[in-house]
């Protein structure tokens, strides 16, 4: 069975990429590569070491970004979901924010914060936090009341009821805005490195652009794709080492 | 508490009494849900509260537990007056209230996990008790790979663990099927033999209530109070198999049905 989906994937995986090899052959567009072009440009970014340094531009903003946006999302989130004087306070904002034409709003930000880092952690930020807040906050507030009446039944102080009912109850929904919020961080720091200054992965793909070299930059739009996956696969096994019991199914039934 | 029959307190001296409800009223809103009840509660025996959906029994279990604040009047629990949940009551869930996340020793543990007992401690005890209600063995399982009879079980077990001199359960059998909660019932006799704990048991069915009871509490709706106390005396020692034939029990059936037919609509 786990063959199976493995399989599955490599399957769909040799599917698209086939597709993509024979779009680039028609050619669908004179800008648009074969996939082996596309391979052959990223490996020899990666063998001349070009990748790595564009990638420890890129990575600085977006896990800064993304691990700003983590800790303060979910801790705002709890906040939002235990009190509703604070639900009522803080939850529009990040409503608006998660509606905002971010890219609209960049120039505002550069005005304020410049062309340096921090502009690039605020786009992430923008991108990555309201879904982490708002996930945070409306799993909190679905926590089944049967769980906290039991673990107040057995005198349970405040803090247990958080760590031990609360948390647990609400880390698959936390999680899966951890996991919607970082690949919206993902697109933040590109969005910022295309928008604000040319750096990093951002920079090999307008600068590509630029000189017609197109593998190159689908290439760059690959890899961070790729990257994005992996991470995104990380975290689950994290929260299944976290969280053993959320994929044992639930007992409400 | 109009129709008490003679032996009801005659029995039962002041000391024994484990819980004590006096004048409790309580009233949510505009409604009002309880009114200046008072009901007694002999020590080691298993009182049932009895009455029409809607009566206010799981209300009052609430109350005793202290999970809710009662509007007016007092429940004391061995003498002391109940402010909030406490270490001699213990609650059992009707819709069990397992953790899904922890295997069956956690959950049974987690009572004594709360009140600090180290975790090879609380483990030997939890398993203990999972013996005791027939589990032993699915002890490293997920509540989701049980039956709903063996999650209440390990819902009993979980009260049972914490040493609770008073056990409250809320219709605990209503979400078993029939035939598992006829061998709960029969469970139940035996555990409130050997544990010589005062159990306070809200259930619906008249004939569950007939049949574990030392004593009925019959409470009637809107405003709730107490209307009969009912002890039944003979079929208890005739053992589990005969108690659904005495002539007794299908009597006290029969007459408890006679004051609810009205309210039930």
């Amino acid at each position: 069975m786990k063959n199976r989906s493995l399989y599955l994937k490599l399957l769909s995986a040799a599917i698209v990429f086939g597709a993509w090899e024979i779009a680039g052959r028609i050619p669908v567009s004179y800008a648009f590569p074969t996939f082996i072009d596309s391979m052959l440009a990223l490996f020899r970014m990666i063998f001349d070491g070009s990748m790595f340094v564009a990638y420890g531009e890129t990575l600085r903003p977006l896990v800064v970004g993304v691990a700003i946006s983590a800790i303060t999302g979910i801790g705002l989130g709890l906040w939002i979901g235990l009190s509703s004087r604070f639900d009522w306070l803080f939850s529009p904002i990040f409503i608006v924010m998660q509606a905002a034409p971010l890219a609209a709003l960049i120039p505002i930000l550069v005005m304020v914060y410049g062309i340096g880092l921090t502009s690039k952690v605020f786009v992430v930020c923008i991108m990555a936090m309201p879904v982490i807040v708002l996930n945070t906050a409306s799993a909190v507030r679905n926590t089944p009341g049967s769980l906290k009446e039991m673990a107040r039944s057995f005198q349970a102080r405040d803090s247990d009821v958080l760590l031990k009912i609360i948390l647990p109850a609400a880390s698959p929904v936390i999680f899966s805005g951890l996991r919607l919020g970082v690949s919206a961080g993902f697109i933040g720091a590109i969005l910022s490195e295309l928008k604000i200054t040319p750096t990093g992965v951002g920079d090999i793909i307008t600068y590509s652009r630029s000189i017609a070299d197109y593998p190159s930059m689908y290439a760059a739009i690959f890899s961070i794709i790729l990257l994005a996956v992996i991470f995104l696969n990380l975290l689950e096994k994290l929260e299944n080492v976290l969280f053993e019991g959320n994929n044992r199914g639930y007992v409400s039934d | 508490m109009s129709q008490i029959k003679p032996d009801a307190r005659s029995t039962v001296s002041a000391t024994d009494i484990a819980v004590s409800v006096r004048n409790v009223s309580k009233v949510y809103g505009d409604v009002q849900a309880l009114k200046d009840l008072s009901l007694d509660f002999p020590r080691g025996e298993l009182t049932s509260l009895l009455g029409p959906s809607g009566c206010g029994k799981t209300t009052l279990l609430k109350i005793i537990a202290g999970l809710l604040p009662a509007t007016s009047g007092q429940i004391e629990v061995n003498g002391k007056t109940v402010t909030g949940p406490g270490p001699d009551r213990s609650f059992v869930f009707q819709d069990f209230a397992l953790l899904p996340w922890a295997s069956v020793i956690r959950n049974v543990a987690f009572g004594l996990e709360l009140r600090g007992v180290a975790k090879s401690e609380r483990e030997a005890i939890a398993e203990k008790y999972i013996r005791e209600v027939g589990l032993a063995g699915f002890e490293k399982k997920y509540p989701h790979q049980l039956s709903g009879g063996m999650r209440q079980r390990v819902g009993l077990a979980r009260a049972l663990s914490v040493d609770a001199q008073v056990l409250l359960l809320d219709e605990p059998f209503s979400a078993v099927d029939e035939q598992t909660r006829r061998k709960f019932q029969e469970d139940l006799l035996q555990l409130v033999q050997n544990e010589k704990k005062t159990f306070i048991f809200v259930t619906h069915s008249i004939e569950e209530a007939v049949y574990v009871s030392d004593q009925i509490a019959i409470l009637l709706p809107r405003p709730s109070r107490v209307s009969e106390i009912i002890r039944p005396s003979s079929f208890r020692d005739k053992g589990v198999d005969n108690i659904r034939r005495d002539p007794e029990y299908l009597d006290i059936v029969d007459r408890i049905w006679a004051s609810l037919r009205s309210y039930v609509e």
